[in-house]
């Protein structure tokens, strides 16, 4: 019976790490229903990149005041995070503090969590007032209704109670308390458990206790299902990311091969198909649905913690365009999730009748874009919305013939006069002379 | 003025130092050939042994691309590069950034491999190498703003370039709230130019302007034909056609030495 403690929390740890397992196998699954693309090449660049970008929080700083709250948030995060080692030991073990051997150095371990603790619970107050007091736009878009705007405030809430589980555990700790160092913080709670029997306080520490692992393990569950999954997606993303010039768009290459053949004199239009290729389906231009992106643009839907630093920089949504690059990501996400549930349900992916043109994502947003990388140069993770965008327009221009009439009209002057204006090449030189 | 072209060039067993890519805009634009006629100046005053294509010359196909049409664009890029690599065109200048852009970054892949820089990039350096000066001279204490074209502040990362070259005007530059990488677009990128924009509360090139208006200055300076369009619209809309000049930096330059 004395072991009963220790088998409920390994269940309980193999039961969260177990189910934690699953879903990150289910997103491994879903990225890479997306094309290939090489990222691999420059690895010295990418790792420069994840370094400075993930670790180093660079991009984050540009907007300094919830740069600086996230970084508190984020190093409290990895620091405090030391300390479930030690609960997981005691957990499985039935020891105690554990790690208090290391003596006075223990001490100060711990006394430095629960600074950090104390600094990620107003940091993530002020976010809590930023989002709802202060109401900064780019929190309330119209993306950002339902699921999306509660996420926030569950994964802000989540940091509170865990943050105050740790502090309540270590003030209703006697012995710990007693000792009198390694508390800065929790010394202060003792005086609200002062009129408490011995026996209460430790319950009180022992439901802490299991209540913050249980939290933890919660929380890590809840990842798969939020936008706070960037806390682990943020470092492949931005090793991954594009390195290249952020103007330079990609040249599609199957349209490269058709180009040349016409192009080429001395091909024979009349030539037959090679053997055996009589039955290859034709590469569809650009993206109608998620399957159609490349990996990497998967990979970025769900890096995505809807920030919307994206969408608060972009001209179009700025000036009250459908546009918004945030929702891209998060429209696509979504469009992802259901496809792999399709998947998880019917063995492979059975056409639902749905995609993520139209479906989700309007030709109305689409064509409010400017591609003037303002979405990519602000994401702190490197996301790049912008490509997504241009890979439907290639769907709905080369699939489709669904330009706009104008655009239209600027294509056929480009093809019948080497201008996107009706002007004849042959004037092309008259401006020296006027 | 006389401008040589790479046949006429060819015809006489030269080759020019740098092809000058003018664009479609720089060509057919009436207020875009008082830019391309201003570098033309510059180019003049420097000794730069330069050439154009002139009527071989064909949209680089970056307005094509940007609206989704990949098949167009690699035509016309693949005809531009036949006619470049014919020339043996080794450097490019342009004073358009979705030109320069296209040239430098999407045309190497399909064979067309030049040094290609925008025209700042060119004064620059012609100032650097002593081969053209600027003193202050016409705008000299004037306030001026710079807008930042997105196809060479964020997609190529040119933002002081341009800002050394209107210093160099002995003016007063005075940066708008949204400015170098976090720039604002004057609307027209992504082949916005030749569509109506889409349904909104506001033109991007007047939210735009007014950040530029409230600067106070005089000249809105830019380095982009297309940006300067939407900028003198803007300047239109905001009922300060009076008070306020849009003018390229060669335009600057080019006026500010009497070209």
């Amino acid at each position: 019976m004395t072991y009963i403690d220790n088998i409920a929390f390994a269940i309980l740890l193999f039961l969260g790490i177990g189910f934690f397992v699953k879903n990150i196998q289910k997103l491994i699954r879903n990225i890479k229903l997306g094309k290939e693309v090489n990222r691999l090449d420059n690895s010295s660049a990418r790792w420069k990149n994840m370094a400075m970008i993930a670790l180093g929080q660079s991009k984050m700083v540009k907007r300094p005041i919830a740069g600086i709250l996230h970084i508190i948030v984020y190093i409290g995060f990895i620091i405090i995070n030391i300390e479930v080692i030690e609960i997981i030991i005691d957990g499985l073990f039935g020891t105690h503090r554990v790690l208090s051997f290391l003596g006075s150095f223990y001490n100060f371990l711990i006394g430095s969590f629960e600074v950090l603790a104390l600094l990620v619970l107003v940091s993530v107050t002020v976010f809590w007032i930023r989002r709802m007091i202060l109401k900064i736009p780019r929190f309330w878009n119209k993306e950002m209704k339902g699921f999306p705007k509660n996420d926030a405030l569950y994964i802000l809430y989540f940091e509170m109670v865990l943050m105050s589980l740790f502090l309540i555990m270590n003030a209703t700790d006697v012995p710990f308390q007693q000792k009198n160092f390694g508390n800065p913080i929790s010394q202060f709670l003792v005086p609200l458990f002062q009129n408490f029997e011995v026996n209460t306080l430790f319950y009180i520490e022992r439901t802490a206790w299991w209540l913050h692992i249980a939290g933890i393990l919660i929380f890590l569950n809840y990842l798969y299902y939020s936008k706070h999954l960037h806390i682990l997606l943020a470092f492949p993303n931005t090793y991954f990311a594009n390195l290249n010039a952020k103007g330079q768009l990609s040249n599609l290459e199957s349209v490269t091969n058709e180009v040349k053949m016409m192009m080429d004199p001395n091909i024979d239009p009349f030539a037959a198909a090679p053997e055996g290729s009589e039955n290859d389906v034709p590469e569809k231009f650009g993206a109608s649905d998620v399957q159609d992106l490349n990996w990497v643009q998967l990979l970025n839907a769900y890096t995505c913690t809807e920030c919307g630093r994206c969408t608060s920089s972009c001209p179009a949504n700025i000036t009250g365009k459908e546009l918004s690059p945030r929702a891209i990501m998060m429209k696509t996400r979504d469009r992802l999730e259901e496809v792999g549930e399709n998947i998880s349900k019917n063995g492979s992916f059975v056409d639902d009748g749905k995609q993520l043109l139209n479906d989700y994502i309007k030709p109305e947003e689409i064509w409010a874009c400017t591609s003037c990388n303002a979405c990519v140069e602000e994401c702190p993770v490197n996301i790049d919305p912008l490509s997504i965008i241009m890979d439907m327009r290639r769907y709905l221009v080369m699939e489709q013939s669904a330009a706009p009439q104008e655009l239209n009209s600027m294509m056929t002057n480009i093809e019948n006069n080497g201008a996107p204006w009706q002007y004849n090449q042959m004037d092309r030189l008259n401006w020296k002379d006027e | 003025m006389n401008v040589p072209t790479m046949a006429e060039m060819m015809a006489q067993g030269k080759q020019p130092e740098i092809l000058f890519w003018v664009g479609c805009a720089g060509s057919f634009d009436d207020r875009a050939k008082k830019i391309t006629k201003a570098f033309v100046k510059i180019l003049k005053k420097a000794g730069v042994d330069f050439a154009v294509l002139g009527t071989e010359e064909s949209c680089s196909g970056d307005p094509a691309k940007r609206a989704g049409n990949e098949f167009l664009f690699q035509m016309q890029a693949m005809t531009n590069i036949e006619v470049l690599n014919s020339y043996e065109v080794k450097k490019i200048v342009t004073a358009c950034p979705h030109c320069f852009n296209t040239l430098k970054n999407e045309y190497p892949s399909l064979g067309g491999n030049y040094e290609v820089v925008h025209h700042t990039e060119l004064i620059k350096s012609l100032l650097d190498n002593g081969r053209l000066s600027i003193e202050g001279g016409k705008y000299k204490g004037q306030k001026i703003t710079f807008h930042d074209p997105c196809y060479l502040g964020r997609a190529n990362d040119i933002y002081e370039i341009p800002r050394d070259l209107i210093k160099k005007l002995e003016v007063e530059l005075v940066e708008m709230k949204r400015c170098k990488s976090n720039g604002l677009c004057c609307g027209a990128g992504g082949a916005q130019m030749f569509k109506e924009p889409e349904k909104g509360n506001k033109d991007i090139n007047v939210e735009r302007t007014e950040e530029a208006n409230a600067t106070d200055s005089s000249i809105i300076a830019t380095g982009c034909p297309f940006c300067n369009t939407m900028m003198t619209d803007g300047v239109k809309a905001t009922n300060k056609e009076d008070s306020v000049k849009v003018l390229d930096i060669a335009e600057l330059i080019a006026n500010a030495e009497n070209l």
